[in-house]
């Protein structure tokens, strides 16, 4: 035992930094939250320290229920949408020349410096009825005349996935450059189609980093808040939006610490759940 | 022509500071923190009215910007308790002045100092339950029916257009109960006035009547630069605005309007009050003193485009002029005791109303 500690490649007090990072940025905040969602709310005002579930329960309503429901739906199709693009879309950029590889993963990097109302509002005058895609559909002849998709559940999905499409295929990108190339080719040598190869080999071999990838999009669609604003109708609005208009427009603190809890919890048990289901079948996780 | 302007009032500040104001400007180590809603609203305060505040007074401003909707309140909570002030003075909704009111967020100011306080009508003079005063009104401004001339050449006249068949998926409203007073629209459109919002039932009542009109919201609107932008290109051609930045945008060839539908346009306001955290009572009672004068009231409407907080008869604005910012009409008064006092039930129905 002493004898790996002084084998070890890295000095174990190195440990201390990103230890006091996290209790002093993510710890000691999410402890003043959780102390706020119980603080006794002054109708009219502010908030005072307490402890007071209305919060609580008012988030178990069928209402924040619902909301959350839909959280969940709408951040789970941006992440099964964003990771079906990007796993295909890695696997042919791993086929590429260096130079062309790191031309392309430079680009998709530049896409996240765009900050969320840039991509928000992009896309907004992409599906408008005045500047938008509807315009070249309507001269192309296949609408009579121009139209607006937006706001909708697809302009939402799209500003969604063009958003957490790079996280995913970072997150694809080094097990794909990785990925042996001759178990694709025995497949082909005993007669698999491209198609059977990448559905029956490079897929399953990938089963691992696929989940990782769908469970990062899923949690970064979950916390999106502006998108469902700007792109999507009220009955898109996620539970982020609802925590933002508690927090910024009511002042009503205790509602939305107890909303931003359960949001939370509800993340981990779903997180939880795709990674017990994972290791069940068998994929290290 | 700016540089001029700024070095002129440069040597206007040392001069003014040593005739009028000698013992304030030694007793600040800094400047007095004057919060505005950030964007226009600032740009103006920063043009027209802070240069010339120093000049008089020698009271150097540092213009901070807020954000809209009660975020700001929010900030100057939590700040207080750690007492700090990131603005000594603040330009707080009616929402946000009553909510800080109710936990002793503002401090008391002393009205032998306020010599214009006179100027201002009751409903702009703040007192807590105790009748100390501890705001007054800035500014006010209309939220009228706005729409894009080009696919409205006719000006609608009543807010009923908002439950217009002809204008379904057509219309853009502010999302929130609070900031949108959409309850206070459709009680005067459709229940002859907003006392049916006294009782519960009453606001159920008129929050159906609102809910007929949701097949013509396209957009539930947050950010007014989504709006404005959507109006302005006619992708959302109607909708409920502003009347000041509506007229602004007109005024630069935008093919928009605002009309005072019959009804009348909501009439809102803010006010200047303190945080208890600030160091600078005095500056800042001095400063809240300058804006309640007339001459200021009316540059304020000339320049920046908000409606006099101050009464008509007290200003130069010709008919003109004060058709651009206000009008005669009786306005449609905001219910502020539906956002303090009702304001988590409020709330509650109307995001089940919009979202349901």
């Amino acid at each position: 035992m002493a004898q790996a500690r002084d084998d070890a490649p890295t000095p174990g007090w190195l440990g201390v930094v990103p230890g006091a990072a996290l209790l002093l940025l993510f710890l000691i905040p999410f402890g003043i939250m959780l102390a706020v969602s119980v603080a006794g709310r002054e109708p009219g005002g502010f908030y005072q320290w307490g402890f007071d579930l209305a919060g609580y329960r008012r988030v178990m309503s069928a209402f924040v229920g619902g909301i959350l429901l839909t959280s969940v739906a709408i951040a789970a199709g941006a992440a099964l949408i964003a990771v079906a693009l990007a796993l295909p879309f890695t696997v042919l950029l791993a086929g590429l020349s260096r130079r062309a590889q790191t031309a392309i993963l430079v680009a998709l990097l530049s896409v996240l410096s765009l900050s969320e109302v840039i991509v928000g509002f992009s896309v907004s005058t992409l599906l408008s009825r005045t500047a938008g895609v509807g315009n070249l559909l309507a001269w192309l002849g296949l609408t009579a005349e121009p139209q607006s998709y937006t706001p909708s559940l697809f302009a939402l999905m799209t500003g969604l996935t063009y958003l957490s499409f790079p996280y995913a295929v970072l997150v694809l990108y080094p097990p794909v450059a990785r990925l042996d190339p001759e178990l694709g080719q025995a497949s082909r040598t005993m007669g698999a189609s491209p198609l059977r190869t990448f559905a029956g080999v490079t897929v399953p071999l990938l089963r691992a980093p696929i989940l990782g990838a769908l469970i990062l999009v899923f949690v970064f669609a979950l916390g999106s808040y502006l998108l469902p604003q700007v792109l999507g109708r009220p009955e898109h609005w996620t539970l982020s939006v609802h925590i933002t208009d508690q927090a910024i427009y009511q002042s009503n603190l205790p509602l939305a610490a107890a909303m931003a809890a359960v949001l939370l919890l509800a993340t981990l048990a779903l997180v939880g759940l795709a990674l017990l289901v994972a290791r069940d079948k068998g994929a290290p996780a | 022509m700016t540089m001029k302007r700024r070095s002129f009032l440069l040597s206007g500040v040392a001069g003014a500071a040593a005739l009028a104001a000698p013992s304030l400007l030694r007793a600040q180590g800094t400047s007095l923190k004057v919060g505005t809603y950030g964007g226009y609203f600032q740009d103006s305060f920063n043009q027209h009215i802070f240069p010339d505040f120093t000049a008089e007074t020698g009271i150097a401003v540092e213009s901070i910007g807020e954000p809209t909707g009660e975020a700001w309140l929010v900030q100057l909570e939590q700040a207080a308790r750690a007492n700090q002030a990131p603005a000594d003075v603040s330009m707080m909704s009616q929402v946000a002045r009553l909510k800080g009111e109710a936990s002793s967020l503002w401090a008391p100011l002393d009205e032998t100092k306020l010599t214009n306080l006179g100027n201002l009508p009751e409903h702009f003079v703040h007192r807590t339950a105790d009748s100390r005063l501890y705001g007054t009104g800035a500014v006010s401004w209309y939220i009228t029916l706005v729409t894009n001339t080009e696919a409205y050449p006719e000006a609608p006249t009543t807010w009923g257009a908002l439950w217009d068949p002809a204008n379904a998926d057509r219309i853009g409203l502010l999302a929130l109960a609070s900031n949108s007073f959409l309850l206070e629209i459709t009680a005067a459109t459709h229940f002859g006035g907003t006392d049916i919002l006294g009782t519960e039932e009453g606001v159920m009542q008129v929050l159906q009547k609102l809910a007929e009109a949701k097949p013509n919201v396209r957009l539930w609107y947050r950010d007014e630069g989504q709006f404005q932008q959507a109006l302005e290109s006619g992708e959302i051609p109607m909708g409920q605005y502003y009347h000041d930045v509506t007229g602004l945008a007109a005024a630069n060839g935008q093919p928009v309007r605002s009309t005072f539908p019959a009804e009348g346009a909501v009439l809102d306001s803010g006010s200047w009050v303190v945080s208890r955290a600030s160091q600078m009572l005095d500056q800042s009672q001095v400063f809240i003193d300058y804006m309640a004068r007339p001459e200021i009231q009316a540059k304020l409407s000339r320049n920046v485009g908000t409606a006099p907080t101050v009464g008509r008869d007290l200003l130069d604005l010709t008919d003109a002029e004060f058709a651009a910012v206000a009008s005669d009409a009786a306005p449609i008064l905001p219910r502020y005791d539906l956002y303090t006092d009702r304001a988590d039930w409020v709330n509650q129905m109307w995001s089940e109303m919009i979202t349901g």
